[in-house]
Parts: C-alpha cells; structure tokens; sequence
C-alpha cells in the first residue's frame, strides 16, 4: 500500500504506540481486500459494548489509554455504538455487577482517548448525520447501510477494532465501498406491494437478504413509488444489513446514487425478482408461536426515533403489560432525555414497561438475562432482533407494534 | 491418505494445522455461537450443538453484524476460539477480526470451500502463501 509522510510516521512509532497499533491493523486489512491506499475520513462510530469486548478487550483498551495524551486522543470525532449497560435500570434487569464494573472501566479508558460516549446505533439520525460523498468510518451495520444507501456517504463495515484505528489514525483502508466502482448494483428487486409498518419494512429487508450470498452484493430495490421515512427505511436497512450482511442498497427515485434503475447498474439491468405482500407474511410466519406464553416484549434494534417512542405511548395509554410478561423499548441517551422532557416516557412507563437508555437488546448480555429472568420467548417488532436473538437461546417472534402490545397485555402470543 | 493444494487469496495469521469442521452455512460470531460453551447455538445452524473450539471452520461466507471483530480475539483470550476460519467470501469484519486476533484467516479459493474441505479432514492453513493443504484419509468422501 502507498503511505503518505504521516502514514509511515505512525508506522515508525514516531506518533506513539497506539497510533503505530492501528495503522498495522489497518494495513494488513488494507492488503488482504488489495486496497492500494489509505483515504481521509471525517467521523468513526465505534461498536465496543463489553458484552462483545469481554475482560481481555478492556484490558487491551485500558492499554491504549494509559498511553500519554498526545498518543492517545482519537484523531477525528468519535461516538459509540449502544454499550452492555443501562446504570439506571441494570439491576431491575438482574444484570451481574461485574458487567457494570467492566463498562465502567471501558467508559473510563474511551473517554481517555476523546471518544464520545453516545451509546447509540442511530447516530445518523441523531448525532452528526453524514452527507453524500463523506468517507467514514462507521461500526454498526445498521448505521452503516443506511449512511451508504440513504445519505450517500462512503463506508465498509468497520468493526470495534478497525473503528477504533480508523479513530487513532482518521483514515481507513481505501477499499469495498470507498471505492465508487464497488458501489453500483448486483442484484434487481422490485416490489410489488409497499409494506404497512415498521416491521414489514424489517421484514422486507429478511426477505431480500436472505437471497443475498456476500457483502459485495448491492441489492436495487424497484417500486418504492413514495418516499418511506426515515425510520421505515432504519429497520429495513438494518434487517438487510442482518440478514444479508451488505453494506448498501438503492432505491431508484429516492436514495442519492440512483436516479434510476439503468443510472445504477452498469451494463444492461438484470431482470428482476418480484417481492410481495406473500413474502412478507412467510417471513414473519417464519417467526411465530401464537398462544405461548410471552417472557418479554422487546423494542429495539435499531434503537427506537422519539416518533417510535409516541407511537409506543399512544399505543400504551390506558393499558397494563401483563405482570408475567416484561416490555423493554432502548433508545439513545439523547432521545431518551427528549421523551423524558415530553413526558413520553412517564406514560410508557406508567403502562409497566421501561424505557432502556444508551443499549441496544441484544447487545446488553442477553444471554445472561434471559438466564437471570427465565426469558425464553421473545417477541418484537424488529425483524433485525429477531434474526440475532436465537444464537442467545431465545424463541422469538416477529409481529408488528401493535401486536406485540396486545400480546403484552395478554401475557401470551396472539 | 490423499493430498490436495487449495489457493486461495492471500490472508491474515498465523500458518497452523488442524482438523476441518465443515458446513455449507455462514458465520457470525454473536449471531451463532455460545461462545462460553464453545459449541453453535443457533438452531437453524448446520453446526448446532457442535463445538468449534481449535478446528479450522470452512464456511460459505460472513452474515450477520460487526461484534465478530472483538469477539475472536475475546475466545482466543480464554482458549476458546478456532484454530483457522475459512470463507468462499471474506467480508470486512472478518478480516478485521482475525488481523485483530491474530486468527489464520483465507477466503477467494476459486472453487467452494465448504464442497473441497469435508469434517474431518486435517488441513494446514498458509495465510502468508495463500495457501490451505488438505489430507484425507483414502476410505473417506468429502461430506
């Protein structure tokens, strides 16, 4: 790879030893994508919940911190992923104090070296939305696909520690999706009925990823006749993102790169394969056990908007989640002050639920909890939950908003 | 005992040799695996129940999200983790978390990795050379 002067200088030690550690990481991920240079980002979203690092990725970071400041300090803005702990509520939830200590001490080494503590995956809506043509660093593949696909901007998923490389060093390897000729389409959708709610938009984004084989593939979807909304097209990415694991799609018509379906292919367009209202139904069929009993209804992944959290309220005024049965809804730290000061979160609360802040479900040691509480059936609108919750030992299904209140409510699947 | 040389792209890690745990299914780290009990968790995996602990993983390919790039270094941290991990199809995370966890670490092989590699099967992984050399026993057939 050609490196520039500051480039090598990091490779020499000559910026300190936390610097010379990313550049070598990045390098070698750099060669084996045949990356020929490294380019400029401008913001890094950092995916580090402890769930994930465990004891010996703390210790590593806590390595990094100890480093002398000028070594230490992330080069471009940095903001992080949900973390593994909600310090208001993780007893509630019967989450072991050893996890808290170790967030602790990962908040303590990050904050050491200029990251921000966001704790969310809805950056893009929330903290610093990226615009069209910015190279970015972006850890989440949610956050990703859709800064990708609906802002333009240019990003592979870098995971906790490419992230945090790319924050030490404010560059990431110039390969996949940095690259403009990597970003037209693979493969021609076209849908035949809109989806009705946030979660048959998730849906639809498990349909087509499971007909996806690799991240190089870059799904166009045809028929979106109006443009879908910020959150409609957050859960959509997600689950594509989930299930399929690409890193960008286009919608002709709507999304930045694609004014139609010939301007995104190159060559003729393929022909496509039709997604309908069928589909959408066996998917979620696919996830479904009507009459069991329900342990916990989960809101979450991607972390819900302050209009998901109205929606919630609205839907929970005047009922009662059934006392077998817990409901969980995780938001940012930001969103969750704003429904705070709206009184949002009163009346979700007032209805038995909690309102989870700076976590996401899946990433908060859902294993654990589930052992703590004896969940074992899940329920969610999120069709990107769905698909993770299993490997944890839970028996999920997925249903819209609605649903899964009333099910809530019920203390069973309906 | 028959001998065969697979190339494949240059890679990431160590050179090792091990036995094959084979499937033609995808891997995720957080989406698959127990990783305290070292076995797959996910039912709908064709690994399920199986442990994964010190085998070389031949796989179609990566699904799922980002938390792999930590947790292979975590399970290697508690000798947990497997010995090499094959792909047809790399994506980032994976390579970022085997360059990370210092993990052998190949995909881009020209044919299907998970059809030329059965379980069982003893395989020494060359990142550095490109190159994964497979023995197998004469009575055996790729699984």
């Amino acid at each position: 790879m050609r490196l520039d002067d500051e480039e090598r200088a990091m490779l020499a030690g000559e910026l300190g030893a936390p610097r010379r550690w990313a550049i070598e990481q990045q390098i070698r991920v750099g060669r084996f994508f045949d990356a020929q240079d490294m380019v400029r980002v401008s913001q890094v979203h950092l995916m580090a919940d402890t769930e994930s690092l465990g004891a010996s990725g703390v210790e590593f970071l806590e390595k990094l911190a100890a480093a002398p400041a000028e070594h230490r300090r992330v080069h471009v803005p940095t903001v992080t992923d949900p973390r593994g702990i909600d310090f208001a509520a993780y007893k509630r939830l019967k989450v072991d104090e050893r996890f808290a200590g170790l967030e602790r001490r990962a908040i303590a080494a990050f904050s050491a070296m200029g990251v921000l503590m966001t704790d969310t995956c809805i950056n893009y809506q929330t903290i610093m939305p990226p615009v069209h043509g910015e190279h970015l660093a972006f850890g989440d593949t949610g956050s990703t696909i859709y800064a990708n696909s609906v802002m333009g901007a240019r990003s592979n998923f870098e995971g906790g520690p490419a992230a945090l490389a790319a924050a030490l060093t404010g560059r990431a390897a110039r390969y996949g999706y940095h690259l403009p000729e990597r970003r037209r389409g693979t493969r021609h959708f076209v849908l035949k009925d809109r989806p009705r709610d946030l979660s048959d938009w998730g849906a639809l984004g498990g349909v087509i990823g499971r007909k996806l084989q690799s991240y190089w593939e870059v799904p166009v979807i045809d028929g979106v006749s109006a443009a879908p909304t910020s959150d409609e097209l957050k859960h959509f990415g997600a689950a594509l993102a989930s299930f399929g694991t690409v890193a960008l799609f286009h919608v002709p018509g709507i999304t930045p790169e694609a004014p139609d379906a010939r301007g995104v292919f190159d060559g003729a367009v393929p022909k496509a394969e039709t997604i309908g209202n069928a589909d959408i139904a066996a998917f979620r069929d696919s996830y479904d056990a009507k009459g069991d009993k329900l342990d916990v209804v989960v809101f979450s992944a991607p972390q819900l908007s302050l209009v998901e959290l109205q929606m919630l309220a609205d839907r929970l005024d005047g009922k009662r989640v059934h006392a077998g049965t817990a409901l969980l809804a995780a938001t940012s730290p930001e969103i969750k002050s704003a429904a705070d000061r709206m009184g949002l979160t009163g009346r979700i609360e007032d209805a038995g639920a909690v309102v989870l802040q700076g976590v996401c479900f899946y990433q908060m040691y859902a294993r654990e909890i589930a052992e703590a509480n004896g969940w074992k059936r899940l329920m969610s609108n999120s069709a990107k939950l769905v698909n993770i919750i299993g490997g944890y030992g839970y028996k999920p299904v997925l249903a819209s908003m609605d649903r899964c209140i009333e099910s809530a409510v019920a203390g069973r699947v309906l | 005992m028959s001998e065969r040389i697979i190339r494949g792209h240059v890679g990431v890690g160590p050179k090792v040799t091990g036995v094959a745990l084979s499937a033609a299914d995808y891997f995720s780290a957080r989406y698959d695996l127990d990783r305290i009990r070292g076995v797959f968790s996910r039912p709908a995996h064709k690994l399920h129940g199986e442990s994964y602990v010190g085998r070389v993983l031949v796989l179609l390919g990566a699904k799922g999200g980002v938390a792999t790039s930590w947790m292979l270094r975590e399970m290697a941290s508690r000798q947990m983790a497997p010995l090499a991990l094959l792909l047809n199809t790399a994506n980032p995370i994976m390579a970022q978390g085997a360059a990370f966890a210092d993990l052998a670490f190949m995909d881009r092989f020209g044919e299907d990795i998970t059809k030329a590699i059965a379980t069982g099967d003893e395989v020494t992984v060359d990142p550095a050379a490109g190159e994964v050399r497979v023995r197998r026993a004469a009575s055996e057939k790729p699984g």
